[in-house]
């Protein structure tokens, strides 16, 4: 990296900013690191030094109703709203990259916005048109919104490898007998399902760490994961949280390696469809 | 030849047809069925996302209390002068409205709108109420009998409020939100210095905004500059400890912030132990935390695209720019630098964006002082219940976002935005 013939202030400045750029890696992941152990400690606060460890954090968030009900909420609302956002998303960007039309640009504009908006006035928004309708403290409103708010991210993620993607494969399928429904279905979705997945882990993920709206929206039936973790840090902070981020932490590993995962096979395929 | 076929004959298709129709037929056809993909989700958004939103902008300005719970009064001061006070008809038209409000308990709404113009006005009307029906004797008219219960009644500054809201719509709240009030004529002035609250918090939020995007363009920028300078496999392993974080629940990360900055928290005992402090600073529940915690959270949004733009600028150029014997410092900014400013001034701009509408960290990690415009929209929607107040201050804050998106998306082109 740094050449022998470097002089003692670029030696100086070469290592300055390299501990500097160290630090920074270390800013962004300790406050990951510091919570997992809390999680294994025995004390009822959420402080160091850990005296000594045992898993009762965990038993109380997987035996305690509260915990387990949030979570099960969370695993109903997200899933649900990825499924809505993944499919109108996928739809919408295949219609957006297929044909240029007046006003498009405004179009997608509006589209992302849900990605800008401050969460609080969504929240407040559907609160405001859902009570009237009898649909505030219900799934269905939770849900579609949650689906609002991830739709930008497949929208995005789809386009972007739609761009890429070659037009004369589907003129080839049709040339050879394919009919629209079965080019889109053997040849287009194929090829930008790392794009579609990526785009719905973005849903997934944003659904599944939302707060607000669900403050807004949800009832005490309908309390998510995040929205418990809210309340309990706002009121008794104790290591059942560090549990239960143990345990978002772990999720979130999963998502990101999946991601990355996909990341590297269209890596591939692209470089293999090049040769 | 070729002039004789284009000047004699249009181009036409086997049929016959001429294919320049044909063809603006095709590309017609190819637009509606992009249109008809694409109305799914727009449909979606208008019902689950944009009309809720007109909704919150509508209540703003929504002013319905008077019109709907005093209606003969509403009617009967529109012919009123606003010099002296009203006419017997005004008086009797509100004697029988609160009547009919007292008895379907709307009274209250009433004297809480009212209230916000003039304190004492909800025990005034309340007051009021209670003694109708009114039995007058003969000959007594109905605006002595008001004034006799209370002589506030006798203040034509009470009535014009009254008549000021007997319309269906109000810059009340708006206006409030902006620490302005209205003046008899109409206009609005600035409230006295006392009672402004709002355009501080507004000062506060961009202000709060600003520095958390400065200090994420401090950090990121190195980082980025660093890491897209490394070779590919350790530059993908390192972008790791970037991504995990930035997948991880904004609540995990507050919560380990209070474990790291609280007063018994793990810097405060490290720099303890260290002998370099003897009281633990305060860290948490203040500026500081606030800031180191919402650099953290917007931190990737610097970095990412920072680091796909330096990775599409060949290492060569500075190369170049060395060997032609500039100094490796100059070459950074006169040759590497310009090439990224356009990619890392949009991330920083998302940042600010996402930035004036946070709301979770500050509540978690601030006290009252780092309240931002979001924390008074939910204050108002779930505290107070001023549904005026929340939806003004709520579209503030949306005209504001949606001009630096507007800005956002003339810079980068919303089309062209991507992630990580």
């Amino acid at each position: 990296m740094l050449p022998n013939y470097a002089s003692p202030i670029e030696r100086i400045w070469f290592w300055t900013f390299r501990t500097l750029c160290v630090l920074i890696l270390i800013f962004l992941v300790s406050p990951l690191l510091v919570i997992v152990p809390l999680s294994f400690s025995s004390d009822s606060f959420l402080l160091y030094p850990i005296h000594s460890f045992s898993l009762r954090w965990y038993q109380e968030f997987f035996g305690n109703g509260v915990w387990l009900h949030s979570l099960k909420n969370s695993f109903i609302v997200a899933p649900a709203a990825t499924l809505l956002a993944t499919s109108l998303g996928t739809l919408a960007a295949v219609g957006l990259t297929s044909s240029d039309f007046p006003g498009k640009s405004l179009l997608m504009t509006v589209l992302i916005s849900p990605m800008v908006v401050p969460v609080v006035i969504v929240g407040v928004g559907a609160y405001l048109f859902f009570a009237p309708l009898g649909l505030s403290n219900s799934y269905p409103a939770l849900i579609l919104v949650h689906t609002a708010l991830g739709v930008p991210f497949v929208v995005i993620t789809v386009s972007a490898t739609l761009r890429g993607f070659n037009n004369n494969l589907i003129r080839a399928s049709a040339s050879l007998g394919g009919n629209a429904i079965t080019t889109y279905r053997r040849v287009v979705l194929p090829l930008i399902a790392p794009g579609v997945i990526s785009g719905a882990l973005f849903a997934f993920a944003t659904s599944f760490d939302e707060v607000v709206v669900t403050l807004f929206l949800a009832g005490p039936e309908q309390t998510t994961l995040p929205r418990q973790m809210f309340s309990g840090i706002k009121e008794n902070i104790s290591p059942a949280i560090a549990a239960a981020a143990t345990v978002l932490i772990l999720f979130s590993i999963a998502l990101l390696l999946s991601l990355e995962w996909l990341r590297g096979r269209a890596e591939r395929m692209r470089t293999s469809l090049a040769e | 030849m070729s002039e004789s076929l284009s000047v004699n004959a249009p181009l036409t298709a086997a049929d016959g047809e001429p294919l320049k129709l044909k063809l603006a037929r095709e590309r017609r056809n190819k637009q509606l069925k992009a249109v008809a993909l694409i109305a799914p989700l727009a449909i979606f958004l208008l019902l689950t996302f944009v009309i809720p939103i007109a909704t919150l902008l509508k209540r703003s300005v929504d002013n319905p209390e008077v019109v709907s719970y005093l209606p003969q009064t509403t009617k009967a001061i529109a012919g009123w002068d606003r010099r002296a006070l009203p006419s017997e008809d005004v008086f009797r038209a509100m004697s029988q409205d609160l009547l009919v409000a007292k008895e379907n308990k709307t009274i209250f709404e009433v004297a809480k709108r009212l209230n916000m113009d003039i304190t004492g006005f909800r025990s005034l009307l309340q007051k009021t109420a209670r003694k109708m029906p009114l039995e007058l004797a003969a000959g007594e008219s109905v605006r002595d009998r008001f004034i006799q219960i209370d002589e506030r009644w006798g203040d034509p500054d009470h009535w014009h409020v009254i008549a000021k809201n007997a319309k269906s719509w109000t810059p009340f709240y708006l206006y409030s939100s902006l620490d302005l009030r209205e003046t008899k004529a109409g206009t609005p002035e600035l409230a006295p210095v006392e009672e402004r609250a709002f355009l501080n918090i507004f000062g506060r939020t961009l202000w709060i905004s600003l520095w958390v995007t400065v200090f994420c363009l401090l950090l990121g920028y190195p980082l980025a500059y660093w890491l897209a300078n490394l070779p590919a496999r350790k530059s993908n392993l390192l972008m790791i400890l970037v991504l995990l974080p930035f997948w991880t629940s904004v609540l995990v990360r507050v919560a380990s912030w209070i474990v790291l900055l609280q007063r018994e928290g793990l810097i405060n005992s490290a720099l303890m132990n260290l002998g370099l402090i003897h009281e633990p600073l305060q860290l948490a529940f203040n500026r500081v935390g606030v800031y180191i915690a919402m650099v953290h959270i917007l931190l990737p949004f610097v970095i990412l695209p920072a680091y796909s733009v330096m990775k599409s600028i060949p290492q060569t150029y500075m190369r170049a720019a060395i060997s032609l014997g500039d100094h490796p410092f100059a070459a950074f900014w006169k040759i590497y630098f310009p090439q990224t400013v356009a990619g890392v001034a949009a991330g920083a701009l998302l940042v600010f964006i996402m930035c004036i509408g946070y709301y979770i960290t500050p509540a978690l990690l601030g006290s009252p002082e780092e309240q931002m415009v979001s924390y008074y929209v939910a204050f108002y929607t779930n505290v107070t219940i001023n549904w005026g107040m929340a939806a003004a201050l709520g579209s503030l804050l949306l005209i504001a976002t949606m001009t630096l998106y507007a800005v956002y998306s003339k810079l980068v082109g919303a089309n062209r935005l991507s992630l990580g």
